[in-house]
């Protein structure tokens, strides 16, 4: 008796878990050390932070925002970067095979804030839009690491040249 | 007469509407879905409205063949969807895009053409595609009726 129900509230809780999850947003931890100092800024305590969803459902994305992406690289793993440059945007690159790029209808350009130990666009190239997960709005835990991430743009990274 | 019987009923609706929803996106997202196809880049293998069932487990699982057709979110705009075949896997030395003669397909990427060669937009145009982008592998064409068919290897 006490099983069928459990398994009844099972059924009826999962769908609506997953649907929100996909559609609101979840909560991740952050490894690595490509987005020091904001996240992460100690390598041994993991930031939590809150990723929405709901916020990416129309593609929607700013120069500045921190963001959730699929690899290029690798479609079974997620990593978060900041967005550096919009399609028609130019930026000049550290360490990509071209100078400087022009970013095309539909993609953006990616980089992690910790220049130099970080893999993004730098490394693969601009990142088509269909590959954004979720944008990451707050920090979440530890409770003193509680903070509303901002969308600013380093100024050694603003792009060159800015489409209208 | 009285509100509270309503209220009772009028949850319990909303509840069951709401249950619906969620297990419909759960089906859709993991499971597969029906499509329409628009457009002439995969004939003569398919034409364009036919309505097609897709699969959406094997993309997850990296069980991609060369040869499967499928269906992603367009490089070039995410609210656009392609259907195409997989003509190269990681590693696989395609005829490469303009400017370039050859190239290899990098790892995390697949080669799509479509079988219309003269007339599609594919890795020819915009390059080798994230295999992140990929939504659904083709299954069988239920629409039009006549023409209801597995679709086989290229």
């Amino acid at each position: 008796m006490l099983f069928r129900s459990l398994f009844k509230s099972f059924l009826f809780g999962v769908p609506i878990g997953v649907t929100f999850l996909d559609s609101v947003g979840y909560v991740a931890r952050v490894e690595g050390i490509s987005m020091q100092p904001v996240l992460n800024p100690e390598s041994q305590n993991k930031d939590y932070v809150f990723l929405s969803r709901w916020s990416v459902s129309d593609y929607q994305v700013n120069r500045g925002d921190i963001i959730s992406l699929v690899s290029p690289k690798n479609p079974n793993q997620m990593i978060i970067k900041r967005v550096v440059a919009l399609e028609g945007d130019v930026v000049s690159t550290l360490g990509y095979k071209n100078k400087y790029v022009r970013v095309p209808e539909g993609y953006c350009w990616v980089e992690g804030d910790h220049t130099g130990h970080t893999l993004d666009s730098n490394t693969f190239g601009p990142v088509s839009l269909g590959l954004i997960s979720a944008k990451a709005l707050y920090i979440v835990w530890p409770p003193d690491r509680w903070q509303s991430l901002e969308a600013k743009l380093p100024e050694n990274r603003k792009p060159i040249s800015v489409a209208v | 007469m009285s509100v509270r019987p309503f209220l009772g009923k009028a949850s319990a609706v909303i509840g069951y509407v709401l249950q619906t929803a969620c297990i419909t996106h759960c089906i859709i997202e993991y499971v597969g879905d029906f499509v329409l196809c628009t457009g002439p880049s995969m004939e003569p293998t398919l034409e364009t409205n036919n309505i097609l069932f897709t699969e959406h487990i094997t993309p997850r699982l990296q069980r991609l063949r060369r040869g499967d057709i499928i269906t992603a979110k367009c490089p070039t705009d995410p609210k656009q969807n392609i259907c195409k075949r997989i003509t190269g896997l990681p590693g696989d030395k395609v005829k490469g895009y303009f400017p370039r003669g050859s190239q290899v397909v990098p790892r995390g990427h697949v080669w799509l053409e479509g079988d219309n060669s003269d007339n599609s937009k594919d890795s020819r145009m915009y390059g080798p595609v994230p295999q992140g982008l990929i939504r659904g592998r083709v299954v069988c064409r239920v629409w039009p009726l006549n023409k209801m068919s597995f679709l086989t290897e290229h």
